[in-house]
């Protein structure tokens, strides 16, 4: 499978996953977002972001509870919850935020 | 991504027997795992060329070795006990999906190259040749059980489902014929240290943010350790305890009762997940291997005693083949269960009245216990037979004013798997997980229905990931589901908490 973005391809795996994550630009996050009828705002965008930012430093998506803790301090504390997240992205921030962003998926009993 | 089709299951106030309906379910196989992670666990790349000869050799190296497994393959009498009493076949009508049809699929085999009367009269046993489509056959089929162990409980000879289920598997492993969430899995473990491929630093961050979120609720510094050489226990928890919702809940919680109960703990980043996925693949030697692990953290560290978290496979493969797999734990102190289950620690506190708890904190809730088919059906807590169920529930109780049962044939002993276990918790399957958690899901709906349930509280992490999840299809709220430790979280006063919480939240308010 793969995304075609102005003519460039990008490879993601059978869950839709980007296989080479050094691949990543924002146009590849629009596109997945697209195709799960979801358009992408600013509220998004800083999940994403965040989620590129703590997987540069730690090599792994942070856990829901950092990921909530670090909304709510960025974006009042009303916001720093899952609810708040799986409003953004309705199939779970760990899951497909983590795609949009071009993260591995995390696995486990999650 | 491809989202999957498929209707879910109308709940009725009972699950009605279904009428068979063939292949219903034979469209669905989970992702094929990668020759890498099959390279890393012993197993071929990919399906190897004589893989009908291999196949073969696996079985009766298998029947060989577990006594069980060829008694369970010649037992069967048809007398069809178990058909009714799998949550696959009442969520899917599909006949596969009957203990007994699921069984047949490696029977028939076996009968035919193993029995004599398969070998000379194969159409008068059922037995039938090993083909090409017989393996994908049993790719699909023996990846829809959760090995949960249901059906054996009303088998007359005791048959398990399971363990058949683990042998195909394993057969199919050493063809190179996997399946990718558990491989991918087990190989991210043997790298990194846990399911979830999480490095020591980010433990380290994710555990000092607990810290400091506990302190800011109760003003107590109540310490999450990692790798704490000399500390006194070891905890062992699924690492969806480190990252998931309500899982982290219920570590808050055990870290919670350690401070309370006064004893030095620490987590290890090399053996940082309870979890066993060795057992869902029916592979011994990656089960050991993957159990090596906690044993060289003990020592490494020099504990005196392992707890486990909230897992119920974990908890089946510590309770039931630890010693074996990983022992002697001689070294460990004898005074205390080896390994103790976190439940067991928790009330023997508890009794002791080393913890004091404010319940009303729990009076938003009605609970209910969803009891996690591996710790019922096959371990025990406590010392007395059926402590598994009692002991949870009295810690419930313990900490909430609201218990009620679910109907008695969909608890203890008799309890149904959330639909997720056994290997079966990934995207590529949420068909059968949707549908597999129907009886479940009715006999919780009847509970909110007639006792006005709220909540239902687990021990597993793949029990609480599997009703996140599958919640919400059935109408219901993905917070519903609960970690028994974020009960006792919840309720428990800590010595020198703030009695000011809300004057605390106010301020914090405040600042946002």
């Amino acid at each position: 499978m793969a995304i075609e973005i102005d003519g460039k391809s990008f490879e993601t795996d059978e869950e839709g996953y980007l296989v080479n994550l050094n691949e990543w630009i924002p146009a590849v996050a629009e596109a997945m977002a697209k195709e799960d009828d979801l358009a992408l705002t600013d509220e998004h965008w800083d999940i994403i972001n965040f989620l590129r930012e703590y997987y540069e430093e730690y090599q792994i998506a942070p856990a829901v509870r950092v990921l909530t803790k670090a909304v709510g301090k960025k974006m009042g504390k009303e916001k720093g919850n899952s609810k708040y997240l799986y409003a953004l992205f309705p199939y779970g921030p760990g899951k497909q935020a983590c795609r949009f962003a071009g993260l591995p998926k995390p696995t486990g009993c999650i | 991504m491809a989202k999957a089709d498929f209707e879910t299951p109308e709940l009725h106030e009972y699950v009605d027997v279904p009428a068979v309906t063939e292949g219903t379910m034979a469209h669905l196989s989970p992702f094929v795992a990668k020759p890498d992670h099959n390279t890393d666990l012993n197993f071929p790349p990919q399906l190897v060329e004589d893989w009908h000869a291999r196949a073969l050799d696996k079985l009766d190296d298998l029947r060989s070795r577990y006594r069980g497994l060829q008694v369970y393959l010649d037992s069967c009498v048809k007398c069809g006990s178990c058909t009714d009493k799998c949550h696959y076949f009442l969520g899917t009508k599909d006949p596969k999906n009957m203990p007994v049809g699921r069984q047949d699929l490696l029977r028939k085999v076996y009968r035919r190259y193993f029995t004599f009367a398969g070998k000379y009269f194969p159409k008068l046993v059922g037995a039938e040749d090993l083909t090409r489509d017989t393996l994908d056959e049993w790719y699909s089929y023996y990846h829809q059980c959760s090995q949960c162990r249901r059906c054996s409980v009303f088998c007359p000879y005791g048959i398990d489902t399971a363990e058949i289920s683990m042998a195909a598997r394993e057969i199919l492993d050493s063809i190179g014929y996997g399946q990718k969430y558990c491989n991918e899995i087990i190989a991210k473990l043997n790298k990194i240290g846990n399911n979830l491929g999480l490095p020591g630093p980010a433990l380290q961050d994710t555990l000092e943010g607990l810290e400091e979120d506990v302190e800011d609720d109760t003003g107590v510094a109540v310490k999450y350790p990692l790798d704490q050489k000399g500390a006194d226990i070891l905890l062992v928890t699924p690492s969806a305890d480190f990252f998931a919702e309500p899982h982290v809940d219920g570590l808050i919680g055990y870290g919670k009762v350690f401070h309370e109960a006064g004893v030095s703990w620490t987590l290890s980043s090399y053996a940082s997940e309870a979890a066993n996925f060795g057992m869902f693949i029916g592979s011994y030697e990656n089960m050991r291997r993957v159990s090596l692990r906690i044993r060289k953290a003990a020592l490494d560290l020099g504990v005196k005693r392992i707890v486990f978290g909230e897992c119920g496979h974990a908890w089946r493969v510590a309770y039931s083949f630890l010693n074996t797999l990983a022992g002697p734990f001689d070294f460990l102190d004898p005074d205390y269960p080896v390994p103790q289950h976190i439940l067991e620690f928790t009330w023997d506190q508890i009794q002791k009245g080393n913890l004091k708890f404010d319940k009303s904190a729990n009076d938003d809730k009605v609970l209910t216990f969803h009891d996690s088919c591996n710790v019922a059906r096959a371990t025990r807590m406590g010392n007395k037979p059926g402590g598994q169920f009692e002991i949870p529930r009295n810690v419930i109780k313990a900490v909430c004013n609201n218990y009620v049962d679910m109907h008695h044939e969909t608890i203890g002993e008799r309890t149904f798997c959330c639909g997720g276990g056994g290997g079966l918790l990934t995207d590529d399957l949420m068909e059968i997980r949707v549908k597999g958690a129907l009886p479940r899901m009715t006999a919780l709906r009847n509970a909110m229905e007639e006792e006005g349930v709220t909540h239902m509280a687990a021990i597993c992490a793949i029990c609480k990931s599997q009703f996140t999840k599958v919640l919400p299809y059935y109408g219901m709220d993905m917070d519903q589901i609960v970690s028994v430790h974020q009960l006792v979280s919840d309720a428990i006063i800590l010595t020198g908490q703030d009695d000011d919480e809300d004057g605390e939240e106010s301020e914090n308010e405040g600042e946002a």
